[in-house]
C-alpha cells in the first residue's frame, strides 16, 4: 500500500481536498444511523470537496456521490488522513 | 371481462429517478394525497396496460427502511400491510453501491416479489462503469431490468417484467439473503424459534425479517408483536431479545443494529466486486464543475441571491399580469351580477359573499403556478440541496434547515404558496416549525394597511417605519424559531446528512405535472374552506338587515332629489353638469354614511365593540377593531373595512387620512396598529393552508393563537412602551 497514515483525527478537522478513510461513527441514535446507511461505513475512504461559503456544512464525495454533513456532524467521524 | 388488477409499488432512493419513471407510466393520470396521517406526499395512478389494470403506488424515496424518518415508516408499511404484487425497486445505476442498500432491506421484508429497475444505466456509462446484470440478478435472486427513465427507455417493457412477476405463481423468492455473521445468525434463528410457531397470516412480518428488527432495536416493529401475539409469547420473546442484545452488544462491543448495517455494507461490497467494473479512464465530472461556481465560496451566494430575486420576480411581478385578467374578471363578473340579479339577499350573498370570496382565493393562482413551477425547477434540477447547502448555517441558528429558507422568503409575497413550499423540508419538525413562523414573514397584502397607516401618521418617514415593521417580524420570526425549538419541537433537528445529487437537465413534462399537482391540490382544498369562511364574515357584515338608523336617510334622499331637481328647472344649461355633480355626490355622502351605520350596527360591528375593551389598551379604537376583524379575510380588507367605518370612499384617499387623522389616532397608535396587523392572525386563506399542510386542528388552532397573542403583547408593548418614553 502507498497511503500513509497520520494519524487519527475527526471529518470536521480534514482541510478542503483531502482524503480520509473513516475508522469510527460516534454520535448517538438516528444521526449515526443515517451516517452508516449512506455508505459512510467504518473503512470506507471519503475526500473533502468542500466547505460551504460560510465553513458549514461541509461536502465530501464518498462511494463516488457527494454528500453534505454539518461541521457539528462531521466531528462525530472519527479518520484517518490518506496522503 | 373484468380486467385482472395488479398493484405495483415503486421504491428507490431520493433522486434515483423513480418519479420520472412514475411520470412517464402514469402521465397525467394519477392522483396526488397525502399518506394517512402524516403529510408525505402520496402519489398514486392508474392504468390499463397489455390487458391488466395496473395501479402503481410512487412510494416516498428513501435511502433505508428503518423507522427513523416518516418516508422510511410509509414506506415499510406500505410494503408490509398493503402488500403490493410487485415492488420494483428502482437502483441508481451511477450509484450502485449505496442503491443496494435499500435493495438488500427490500429483499429482507419477505412480502411482494421484487423486481430491480437498474435506471440511469446510460449514466453509469457514460462514467465508465460497467455492471453485470445478469450476475447481479443471479446472486441477488431477483429480476434486473435496465431502463433509462428520463429517455422513457426500457419502461414498458419493465411494466411487462413486473405483471410476468405477479402474474407468475413463484412465491416472493427466498434466495440468497444478507447473511450475516455467525453469532448473529444464531441470534436470528434463536428469536424466529420463538416467534414462527405464534405467527398466524395476519401478521404481516416474515418472522427472519422480524427477528432482525427486533434485533435492531426496531420500536414500531416491537409494539406490533406485541398487540398481534398472545400474552405468554410476549414476555419470553421480549427477555430473549434483551438478552441477545445484550451478547451481541459485548461480543462486538458496538450496538447491534450497527453491526448488522456494516455487515450488509460488506454483503453488498462482496456483490460489487462480483458485478461492477469501473474503468481507470479520467472522466469529466460536469456536476462537480458547475459546483464549483454554484456553491464557490465568493460567488455562490451572489448566484443564488440572483436566482431567489428571480424566482420572486417572476411570482410576484410576472404573476401580477394575470392576476389583473383574473381579478378584473371576477370584476366584470361581479358587476354584471351586480346589474342582471335583482335586488335581494341572495344576490348580496352570491356577490358580496361567495364571488368576492371565491375570487380573493383564484387570484392567487398565477402566483402559485409560477412558484411551483420555479420550485420544482429548482428540485429536479438538483439545485435545491444546493440552497440547502448554502443557507444551512445561517437557518441553523434559528434551529430550521437550510430548506426553510426558501419558504420563509416566499412568505414576504404570499403565505399560501409559501406555507405549501414547506414541503419540500423532509422532517416533520423542521417542516411544522417553518409553517409556523412564516406567517411572521409580512406578507404582501399587509402592505396597502401599511401605507395608509405609515402615510398618514408618518409622512416622509413612512418609508423607514415600514422598513422597521418588515424588520420586526423578522425578529419574531426568529426569536420564535429559537423558542419552538427548545421547548414545543425540541429534539436536534434531522441530521443534515443530504445527497447533493449530480445536477440534470428537468423534463418540461415532469416539471409541468409537479406543478399542476400542487395547485391542483391548492384550489380544490382551499376553494371549500374559503368558500364556508367567506359566506360566514359576509352574514356576520351583512346581517342584522334591519337596522335602526339613526338618520331618516330615505328621506335626505329624498329630499336632496326633490331640492336638485328644483335647483335644476331654474339652472341654465351650462350649469345642469356642475349640478349634477353636486347632487352625486351628496347622495354618495348619505349613502356612506348609511353603509357605516349599517356596518356599524352589523353583528361584525356589534362584535367590534364588545371586543373595543380589547384593543383599547393598543389605542385602536373599535372601527380599528371591526377592520381588524374583517382583515381575517385578507389583509387588504382592513383598509377598505377602515374606510366604510369612517365613511369615506377610495381606500387610501386623502379623505380616510383626514378620517383617521381626526378621528383621534395617533402616530403611536398607528404604529402598534401596523405591528398588530404584522403579527395577528394569518388570513383566512393562509389559516386554510396551515390546516391543510399539518393536517392537525390542534396546530392550526395553535398557530392562530400564538399569532395573535404575540401580535397583542407586542402591540402592547409598543403602545404603552412608547407612551412611558414620552412618545405620542
Amino acid at each position: 500500500m502507498d497511503h500513509q497514515m497520520v494519524g487519527a483525527t475527526s471529518l470536521s478537522k480534514v482541510a478542503e481536498g483531502q482524503r480520509a478513510r473513516i475508522i469510527a461513527v460516534g454520535g448517538g441514535g438516528a444521526l449515526r444511523r443515517r451516517i452508516m446507511e449512506m455508505g459512510m461505513t467504518r473503512g470506507t475512504e471519503l475526500f473533502v470537496e468542500k466547505y460551504a461559503p460560510l465553513k458549514d456544512p461541509l461536502e465530501v464525495i464518498v462511494k463516488g456521490f457527494h454528500v453534505s454533513l454539518r461541521v457539528e456532524e462531521a466531528s462525530e467521524i472519527t479518520v484517518e488522513i490518506v496522503e | 371481462m373484468a380486467q385482472a388488477a395488479i398493484t405495483i409499488a415503486l421504491a428507490g432512493n431520493p433522486n434515483s429517478g423513480k418519479t420520472t419513471i412514475f411520470n412517464n407510466i402514469t402521465g397525467t393520470r394519477q392522483k396526488v394525497g397525502n399518506w394517512p396521517g402524516v403529510t408525505v406526499e402520496k402519489k398514486e395512478g392508474r392504468v390499463k396496460k397489455f390487458g391488466y389494470d395496473l395501479k402503481i403506488i410512487d412510494l416516498p424515496g428513501t435511502y433505508s427502511l428503518t423507522p427513523f424518518s416518516i418516508e422510511e415508516i410509509v414506506a415499510r408499511d406500505y410494503i408490509l400491510e398493503e402488500c403490493p404484487d410487485v415492488v420494483i425497486d428502482i437502483i441508481d445505476a451511477s450509484n450502485l453501491e449505496r442503491s443496494l442498500y435499500l435493495a438488500t432491506q427490500m429483499r429482507e421484508l419477505g412480502r411482494s416479489k421484487v423486481l430491480f429497475a437498474l435506471n440511469m444505466s446510460d449514466v453509469a456509462r457514460a462514467r465508465g462503469f460497467k455492471i453485470d446484470s445478469e450476475k447481479l440478478s443471479e446472486l441477488l435472486d431477483v429480476p434486473v431490468h435496465a431502463t433509462v427513465g428520463n429517455k422513457n427507455e426500457g419502461v414498458d417493457a419493465l411494466l411487462q417484467k413486473a405483471i410476468d412477476l405477479a402474474a407468475s405463481s413463484k412465491k416472493p423468492s427466498t434466495g440468497r439473503k444478507v447473511n450475516y455473521s455467525k453469532d448473529i445468525e444464531s441470534a436470528i434463528a434463536e428469536l424466529e424459534t420463538i416467534l414462527t410457531p405464534h405467527f398466524q397470516p395476519d401478521i404481516s412480518y416474515d418472522p427472519r425479517w422480524a427477528s432482525i428488527k427486533l434485533l435492531e432495536n426496531d420500536r414500531i416493529v416491537l409494539e406490533r408483536l406485541e398487540s398481534a401475539l398472545p400474552e405468554d409469547a410476549i414476555l419470553p420473546l421480549v427477555s430473549k431479545t434483551k438478552l441477545l442484545r445484550q451478547t451481541l452488544q459485548e461480543r462486538y462491543d458496538e450496538d447491534p443494529e450497527i453491526v448488522l448495517t456494516d455487515e450488509r455494507y460488506g454483503f453488498i461490497a462482496g456483490i460489487m466486486k462480483e458485478v461492477f467494473t469501473a474503468s481507470s479512464r479520467k472522466r469529466i465530472d460536469s456536476s462537480r464543475n458547475i459546483d464549483r461556481v454554484l456553491t464557490n465560496r465568493f460567488v455562490g451566494f451572489p448566484i443564488f441571491l440572483f436566482f431567489i430575486w428571480a424566482m420572486f420576480q417572476l411570482t410576484f411581478t410576472l404573476g401580477a399580469y394575470p392576476m389583473d385578467w383574473i381579478d378584473s374578471g371576477v370584476g366584470g363578473l361581479t358587476s354584471i351580477m351586480d346589474s342582471v340579479l335583482p335586488e335581494s339577499l341572495l344576490k348580496d350573498l352570491f356577490v358580496n359573499g361567495i364571488l368576492a370570496g371565491v375570487g380573493s382565493v383564484i387570484v392567487f393562482l398565477p402566483n402559485i403556478l409560477i412558484l411551483f413551477f420555479c420550485i420544482a425547477l429548482f428540485e429536479d434540477t438538483g439545485y435545491m440541496s444546493r440552497c440547502a447547502f448554502l443557507m444551512d448555517k445561517i437557518m441553523h441558528l434559528i434551529g430550521l434547515h437550510g430548506k426553510s429558507f426558501i419558504p420563509m422568503l416566499m412568505g414576504f409575497g404570499c403565505n399560501v404558496p409559501a406555507i405549501m413550499a414547506a414541503r419540500t423540508l423532509e422532517s416533520e419538525k423542521d417542516r411544522l416549525l417553518t409553517i409556523l413562523i412564516t406567517p411572521f414573514m409580512s406578507c404582501s397584502a399587509k402592505l396597502p394597511v401599511y401605507i395608509v397607516l405609515a402615510g398618514t401618521f408618518f409622512g416622509p418617514r413612512a418609508g423607514s417605519v415600514i422598513f422597521i415593521v418588515y424588520l420586526f417580524g423578522i425578529v419574531t420570526a426568529i426569536l420564535t424559531g429559537r423558542l419552538f425549538r427548545t421547548t414545543l419541537l425540541r429534539g436536534a433537528d434531522a441530521p443534515f446528512v443530504m445527497e447533493l445529487p449530480p445536477y440534470r437537465v428537468p423534463m418540461l413534462k415532469s416539471l409541468l405535472i409537479h406543478m399542476w399537482d400542487r395547485s391542483k391540490m391548492f384550489l380544490k382544498k382551499m376553494g371549500g374552506i374559503i368558500l364556508v369562511g367567506s359566506i360566514i364574515i359576509w352574514a356576520l357584515s351583512a346581517f342584522p338587515r334591519t337596522t335602526q338608523y339613526s338618520h331618516d336617510y330615505p328621506a335626505a334622499i329624498a329630499h336632496i332629489e326633490a331640492v336638485f331637481s328644483q335647483k335644476a328647472k331654474i339652472a341654465d344649461p351650462a350649469e345642469q353638469q356642475a349640478l349634477e355633480w353636486d347632487k352625486k355626490d351628496r347622495l354618495l355622502d348619505i349613502q356612506r354614511a348609511m353603509r357605516a351605520e349599517q356596518t356599524a350596527n352589523s353583528f361584525m360591528g356589534i362584535i367590534g365593540k364588545a371586543i373595543a375593551p380589547i384593543f383599547a389598551p393598543l389605542g385602536i379604537d373599535w372601527r380599528g377593531g371591526v377592520s381588524l376583524l374583517a382583515g381575517f379575510v385578507a389583509k387588504e380588507i382592513v383598509v377598505s373595512t377602515l374606510g366604510v367605518l369612517h365613511a369615506v370612499d377610495e381606500e387610501g384617499s386623502e379623505a380616510l387620512r383626514d378620517a383617521l387623522r381626526t378621528s383621534g389616532m395617533t402616530p403611536l397608535a398607528a404604529f402598534a396598529m401596523m405591528i398588530f396587523v404584522l403579527l395577528y392572525i394569518p388570513c383566512i386563506a393562509t389559516v386554510a393552508t396551515i390546516r391543510k399542510e399539518t393536517s392537525s386542528i390542534k396546530w392550526t388552532l395553535f398557530s392562530i393563537g400564538y399569532t395573535t397573542i404575540v401580535a397583542w403583547l407586542m402591540a402592547f408593548i409598543v403602545y404603552n412602551g412608547g407612551r412611558l418614553i414620552g412618545l405620542t
